[in-house]
């Protein structure tokens, strides 16, 4: 069984005849190529995954490509440019916020959504908001303040 | 790490996915906002026939306040009940619960019908069904039938629906004797299935308890209202310092039992220290507003 989709994906439109049991992260890395979304755990747990479908944060492995036939999708490679990058990446470049870079993705896509939703005036709220992203190098410290950097100018005063 | 084939269909009708469901005669699954039932098909744990997506089905995502009950439909999901103005000033123990469901990526998807459907003895909105005592509303192939909370988890993991029904709503009574209340919960990890949690309400009429309400997780097969505990408030005198015999009844009200993750003593242990917490909490709270 086979079932024709359009999705959007970083402003981009793109159609393909897919397998139900697809999975989005299969369907961004593999069908489309976009290989910026990283695949850890493939159950939900890991969080490297994680994409905005339509403005909200999800998981990609759990979800069937099928489902985001019409939907708008951005990747990190929606986000900036490596000359030109977006204020979260900026401020993970600033703070250190990274070390082999496999979770960054999912890190960063998950910032996205929590800047957008929560004040994130607390490092305890901004960690809960993390708690569903694992990172097995840097011990959270600098992404978090890579994070509480970001809410600081989101806020209008300086990081 | 990828589910198995499967042949999959979007009905646009409530009464369309359940003759779908009935004619998979048993190989179906019905997929909500997926998030258990994604992991189950990665691991392929299930290997359903066919999969019976609800997506496509208008008006099953509302939260509306109808007379004295929020109705919820069961599409709706966590976040839109965490960001829910409604919720928040009519279900103020679900409101406060919500942030404990997963993570935000996850309560972007899972929805109400889902979570109450897969029955997860430590996923905090079916112990919110139990605690404000909600109905279910479920349709089958021969029409629609209403199903206390109380009744609908049976075991973990496990409701008593028919193969062929599916939950399409759920109406929460909007609690009017509830100017206390406090919800507590314990996880290993910040959003991960709870350790023990529980839920207290009640009011304070000339500094005596009335209308109590307690719900407990994490420590039996199925979210429970503790009636021994409500009881044991019942009238109850006395400031925050008649915390610690209500924990000791909490205690005495349930019998855990051991996990991976920590032993039984540990849990009675547990769910007493918040219920102590809780009684405190939601007593400030009530007496605030007491008359």
């Amino acid at each position: 069984m086979k079932m024709d989709i359009v999705v959007t994906v970083n402003g981009r439109k793109y159609a393909a005849s897919v397998e139900p049991r697809l999975l989005l992260s299969d369907f961004i890395r593999d069908t489309i190529g976009l290989t910026g979304t990283h695949v850890g755990c493939e159950h939900g747990v890991c969080g490297a995954c994680t994409i905005l479908v339509n403005g909200d944060s999800v998981r990609s492995c759990l979800t069937l490509a099928v489902r985001a036939d019409g939907a708008d999708i951005v990747t990190v490679e929606g986000l900036g440019t490596p000359d030109e990058l977006n204020t979260i990446q900026t401020q993970f470049r600033e703070k250190h916020g990274l070390q082999c870079g496999f979770c960054t993705p999912g890190m960063l896509m998950t910032a996205m959504d929590l800047l957008k939703k929560y004040p994130l005036s607390s490092d305890d709220e901004i960690r809960e908001g993390l708690s569903g992203n694992l990172c097995r190098c840097t011990g959270y410290q600098n992404i978090v303040a890579a994070i509480r950097a970001a809410a600081a100018l989101r806020n209008g005063s300086a990081p | 790490m990828k589910p198995a084939a499967f042949d999959y269909v979007a009905p646009t009708s409530l009464e369309a996915a359940v003759a779908a469901l009935a004619a998979a005669n048993g190989d179906g699954k019905v997929l909500a906002g997926g998030q258990s039932l994604m992991p189950l098909l990665n691991f392929r744990m299930t290997r359903p026939a066919i999969i019976i997506d609800l997506m496509h089905i208008p008006g099953m995502s509302f939260i509306e306040l109808r007379g004295d009950r929020v109705s919820i439909g069961a599409m709706t999901r966590h976040a839109d009940l965490e960001f829910s103005e409604l919720v928040a000033a009519k279900l103020p123990v679900l409101a406060a619960a919500m942030r404990h469901v997963a993570h935000l990526a996850i309560r972007n998807k899972g929805t109400i019908g889902g979570s109450l459907s897969h029955a997860d003895p430590a996923a905090e909105l079916p112990m919110l069904a139990v605690f404000y005592g909600a109905t279910i509303k479920v349709q089958g192939p021969e029409g629609r039938r209403d199903i206390p909370a109380e009744d609908f988890f049976v075991s973990a993991l496990t409701n008593c629906l028919d193969a062929e029904e599916i939950v399409f709503e759920i109406e929460f009574p909007v609690l009017t004797s509830h100017a206390g209340w406090a919800f507590e919960e314990v996880a290993r990890r910040f959003g991960d299935f709870a350790l023990a949690c529980i839920a207290v309400s009640f009011e304070l009429f000339d500094r005596q308890i009335t209308d109590a309400r307690v719900a407990v997780m994490g420590v039996a097969d199925t979210p429970r209202r503790l009636r021994d505990a409500e009881a044991a408030l019942q009238g109850l005198q006395g400031g925050p310092e008649a915390a610690a015999g209500f924990a000791e009844v909490v205690r005495s009200c349930v019998t855990p039992e051991s996990d991976i993750h920590v032993s039984a003593e540990y849990r009675k242990s547990l769910i007493g220290a918040l219920a102590e917490k809780a009684f405190v909490t939601a007593w400030t709270r009530a007496a605030g507003h007491a008359p």
